[in-house]
């Protein structure tokens, strides 16, 4: 059989943010830059920030990374016509976040996603989805961020990482203060406490 | 429409994530193997954009920047089809590419090459493929560049392209070469993928009946995204 073959994908490069993200690059030239808001201003559900940083094998922080984050809402919906059972107006549940050049930090504010459904009957618990890029990373990697105040003892994709320990890699730490509720998410790419990655 | 999954990503045709030529990798990739998923409903959806998410000039690199004067350098058409593996088009999907100006600059406050910044030229751009899958914009082709890995190092002429698909899985970026370079070859970044014919997937060929005479050479760059069963799950998806 003749297939097409998918076209190889590239490292996005140190300068990633001039096509995707231009105002961190330091100008201003579209009318709207894309992925900035992911929930929109009338999503229902637990309005949450999540932070942290991305790490190299020397433990440095990865300035230049960028992450895009594909989640569902509060009910578990995504917002696309094969998931089809619909969102609130103006949530997306896509975003795109970028790093502080400084110290690597990088944040997004969101709502808390629902369970979502999984394969074969299954629930998934409540994750976001995330791709990582930069330089010298040749193929975006993907990963899951889940939440320590949910249930995650049952979901069928934590349960497939066979070093039980490694699923702690995929889950963010919730705090709260009196500015709201924030959730740790760092990311390190290879070395002590790597991240488990998903080919997808 | 019925959830179908994604055919799986061919690694024997990407890069390795460890590629020791190109330096940067060996402290970014990971160690372990990666955890292989079957599709859920999380990876078989994904972002969706509309014509609304963009304007009418986003498309044209020669004029989106422009600050009273055109940017220097060949005037080029990149134009092109973006694919599934199955061969259908994939319209309605967002391209935006990125890249450095003729002389082989990039318009960012970390790119510290001697070259001139280019006054008129941005160097982004985005665009919707049409029904077809079909996409095209207007720039002027980018300049060589030198970079640090071994003492001396150059990117072939490039442009930086990111492609959305209908679904996370399809998520991808790549970059496009111009037929004929000879800094392809000896490239690191380029040579992390490890199979000729990939390699020559990421070169744009020479488009001549594309042109447009005595305006704007063009060149012609196909993407294909991962293709999809034509079949559903075995079993449905609760709340489908
Ligand atoms: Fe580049």
């Amino acid at each position: 059989m003749q297939y097409l073959k998918e076209t190889p994908s590239q490292t996005a490069g140190p300068y990633v943010h001039i096509g995707l993200a231009p105002k961190a690059a330091g100008f201003d030239i579209f009318e709207q830059e894309l992925g900035w808001d992911i929930a929109g201003p009338n999503a229902k559900g637990e309005r949450i920030r999540v932070e942290g940083c991305v790490y190299d094998g020397t433990g440095a922080p990865i300035k230049d990374v960028m992450l895009e984050a594909w989640q569902a809402n509060t009910d578990g919906h995504y917002a696309h016509p094969e998931d089809g059972r619909g969102v609130e107006d103006g949530f997306r549940g896509w975003g795109r976040v970028i790093t502080d050049f400084e110290t690597g930090l990088w944040g997004f504010d969101t709502v808390k996603p629902g369970a979502t459904p999984g394969r074969n009957g299954t629930t998934q618990a409540p994750h976001i989805n995330l791709w990582i890029v930069a330089r010298g990373i040749n193929v975006g990697l993907n990963t899951r961020l889940y939440f320590d105040d949910c249930d995650n003892s049952t979901d069928p994709v934590l349960n497939l990482v066979e070093q039980v320990h490694r699923r702690q890699t995929l889950i963010a730490t919730r705090t709260e203060d009196s500015k709201g509720v924030t959730y740790r998410f760092d990311v390190h790419i290879q070395g002590k406490g790597e991240t488990v990655f998903l080919d997808i | 429409m019925k959830p179908a999954e994604y055919y799986m990503r061919d690694r024997t045709r990407h890069a390795p994530g460890l590629t020791k030529d190109y330096k940067t990798s060996v402290p970014r990739s990971p160690q372990y193997a990666l955890l292989s998923l079957e599709n859920s409903l999380s990876e078989i959806t994904g972002p969706t954009f509309s014509q609304n998410d963009i304007d009418a000039l986003d498309n044209d690199l020669i004029k989106n920047y422009a600050h009273g004067g055109d940017p220097i350098g060949e005037r080029i058409i990149v134009h092109g089809r973006v694919l599934d593996e199955n061969g259908r088009p994939v319209p309605n999907t967002l391209v935006e590419v990125w890249q450095a100006n003729a002389g082989g600059r990039y318009r960012h406050k970390k790119d510290t090459y001697l070259a001139p910044i280019d006054p008129n030229f941005g160097g982004c751009g985005r665009t919707m493929t049409d029904e077809d899958g079909y996409y095209f914009f207007r720039t002027v082709k980018p300049g060589a560049y030198p970079w640090r890995n071994w003492v001396n190092n150059w990117r072939p002429a490039h442009i930086h392209v990111s492609i959305f698909g209908v679904a996370f899985a399809q998520r991808l970026i790549t970059q496009l070469y111009f037929e004929g370079d000879p800094l392809i070859k000896t490239c690191p970044i380029v040579q992390t993928v490890p199979d000729a014919d990939a390699i020559d997937q990421m070169v744009a060929k020479l488009d001549l009946n594309a042109t447009i005479p005595l305006d704007s050479i063009a060149y012609r760059f196909d993407i294909v995204l991962r293709g999809r069963r034509s079949t559903m799950f075995e079993n449905r998806l609760e709340g489908n």
